[in-house]
């Protein structure tokens, strides 16, 4: 399990792919849990919580979506050297 | 309804309206290429878009007049079950982001301008392309036909044309002419006009919306005073049903269907053929990453656009009317609440809404019936050039349909085709998706679990009844086993990949023929600049590009 891959293949699972993933799958469970956030109170700007929560992971889900782009193509450049070899 | 015509705003609207068909028909001439009757130049502008105009481009696409006009008239009638929209658009970015720069990549080693071409490609089969592309076209009409509802509803604040216009050629004279010009440029420039003109509508889009959850919030005593009155109009129970208009928050019963609708929709919003279409026109699988990260802004937007809902109540929009069109509640809005010439400037927004997704829809539909059915099944040998002239034929007829459809059909035809629509392209992800990530799935399968999907949700659709309607009354039904209520299209959905799978494993044990797979592992990966195995070297450009040496050099 924990042996170091011969240098022919780069593994399919690596760190950062799995930090992009679990960038990827918070907006899901945070927006489909819907009883999380399915209420009133605290209002802000009087505007009920149900709604701006909502609307406050648009510029989350924004940012985490963009730390994963970071990430894989930070990998895919570090694959395409590694190739070159 | 009585209104007078407000002459300020129609010429707003009017002005508006002419200096984007003007732009309509310059973009025939942007960033034109040498070959322009390649059907990759007028149906994906030459698959040379970068991050920036794509990003115009399908926000311009996915976020329509319709939802514009749909969603806030949503939350007006019933309250949080319309917010749904907001974690739909929030989740499709991350989902997508996994599986459209494969298709992207995949598309543009083989030359594919439509889903199909890779269904076909992928699975060797042409009864699976097909019915991906018959799908398709399904379920664009009625959304192209629902753009031309957005217009009316505007042009029926306007008090031009509309419902109370007795004579049907003078009702729908405006409307005959918005669609005229549109058809005219879209089949003169291609793509590029849609992309040229995304860049107008979302500027006036952002500019309306920006001013609107400023200015009316100010007007109508700030937010706790909106969301107190529309509280009070959602505990009013309907008398006939007993059961109160709607809710402030999603009630315990409703949570499932609000988290299936959301997870459903983000699933088949990119597969619309006209999603894949812009997702195509870019130049490069990194433009459309970048994209999937800049465009939530749309997003936020679209929730507060919804707030809107929220603001016509409080305003008294259509209190006390019976049968009010929920429909006109934001254009009404607006009107009540603006200046004349600002409520034109929003009117335009809406009504040019309308008119970037119709032609993008239209030019989809034209593009999966030129590859998919007439040169897959008609004429195979079709070259590039009647490719594009069939393709801009079609896209004719699949408007002058809409238009037929719109015209002679009642509204809410086109809205129940419209719910239908979104399950059956939700039908097309285990072939589509699926595909992009493995060749396991057998390709008489992904068939037949396509077609107990199609059929599974359309049925179940047909059986909702609403206090309004006998049949297509709503999208949620009872979950088997789970004994709660979600979106019919997932269920759907669950079940066709259920039977994808059950039946690839038989198949596969009788050895059934699986179909020639034209593509390879690293086409799904591949970058725009390898056009070659090793990358193509360029040193000082001796002789002419991209053509073939002649052998025996």
């Amino acid at each position: 399990m924990s042996a170091t891959p011969p240098v022919t293949k780069p593994p399919v699972v690596t760190p950062s792919r799995v930090i992009a993933g679990l960038c990827l799958l918070a907006p899901f469970v945070a927006l489909l849990w819907v009883n999380s956030y399915s209420r009133v109170t605290p209002r802000f700007i009087g505007i009920p919580f149900f709604y701006w929560y909502q609307m406050a992971w648009v510029p989350v889900a924004a940012a985490l979506t963009y730390a994963a782009y970071v990430l894989v193509r930070r990998e895919e450049r570090v694959r395409k050297g590694g190739a070159g070899k | 309804m009585k209104n007078d015509v407000n002459g300020v705003a129609l010429g707003v609207f009017i002005f508006f309206f002419l200096a984007v068909t003007v732009v309509g028909f310059l973009a025939a001439r942007w960033r034109r290429a040498e070959n322009a009757l390649h059907l990759d130049e007028w149906g994906l502008g030459g698959r040379s878009f970068g991050t920036w105009i794509t990003w115009f481009l399908l926000g311009g696409d996915l976020y329509t007049a319709y939802t514009f006009v749909a969603v806030p008239a949503a939350i007006y009638g019933a309250g949080a079950a319309g917010f749904f929209a907001v974690p739909y658009t929030i989740v499709t970015y991350p989902l997508v982001f996994l599986f459209l720069p494969r298709l992207w990549s995949v598309s543009h080693r083989h030359g594919y301008v439509t889903s199909s071409d890779f269904i076909r490609g992928r699975f060797g089969s042409k009864s699976l392309s097909v019915a991906m592309a018959l799908t398709g076209i399904l379920a664009t009409m009625p959304y192209i036909a629902l753009q031309l509802v957005g217009i009316q509803a505007v042009l029926d604040v306007m008090g031009v044309g509309g419902s109370d216009s007795t004579n049907w050629f003078v009702k729908d004279l405006p409307l005959l002419i918005a669609f005229g010009v549109l058809a005219a440029y879209t089949y003169s420039s291609g793509l590029r006009a849609p992309a040229l003109i995304a860049f107008v509508k979302d500027a006036l889009i952002y500019i309306v919306i920006a001013v609107a959850i400023i200015y009316i919030p100010y007007k109508l005593g700030g937010f706790d005073s909106i969301f107190n009155k529309a509280s009070a109009a959602y505990s009013v129970k309907n008398p006939k049903t007993g059961l109160p208009r709607g809710s402030l928050v999603t009630g315990p019963k409703a949570q499932w269907a609000y988290a299936t609708l959301a997870m459903g929709s983000a699933m088949a919003l990119f597969l619309y053929p006209h999603s894949v279409t812009a997702v195509l026109s870019g130049k490069s699988r990194n433009t459309i990453r970048r994209n999937t990260t800049i465009l939530p802004l749309y997003s936020l937007m679209l929730g507060l656009l919804a707030m809107l809902g929220f603001m016509a109540i409080a305003d008294g929009v259509g209190k006390g009317v019976k049968g009010y069109n929920a429909q006109l509640a934001i254009p009404q809005l607006f009107e009540n609440m603006f200046p004349s010439w600002f409520a034109g400037v929003a009117f335009a927004a809406v009504g040019i809404g309308a008119l970037v997704p119709a032609a993008i829809m239209s030019i989809a539909a034209a593009n999966l019936f030129t590859r998919n059915i007439y040169k897959d099944l008609i004429k195979p040998d079709a070259t590039p050039a009647q490719e594009t002239r069939v393709s801009k034929i079609a896209s004719l007829v699949v408007k002058v349909g809409a238009l037929v459809f719109v015209l002679t059909m009642d509204k809410t035809v086109a809205i129940n085709f419209q719910l239908l629509g979104g399950i059956w392209i939700l039908q097309t992800v285990p072939a589509i998706v699926g595909g992009l990530f493995t060749r396991w799935f057998h390709r008489w399968a992904l068939l037949a679990g396509w077609a107990a999907g199609m059929g599974y949700g359309t049925w179940k659709a047909y059986e909702q009844s609403s206090p309004t309607q006998a049949h297509f009354g709503g999208s949620s039904d009872l979950i088997p086993w789970i004994g709660e209520k979600g979106y019919i299209g997932l269920t759907a959905f669950v079940l066709n990949v259920g039977i994808a799978v059950v039946l690839t494993l038989v198949l596969n044990l009788v050895k059934a023929p699986s179909g020639v797979d034209e593509t390879v592992t690293a086409d799904y990966v591949a970058e725009p600049e390898e056009s070659g195995p090793s990358g193509s070297p360029q040193p000082g450009e001796p002789g002419v590009p991209g053509l073939p040496e002649p052998a025996g050099a």
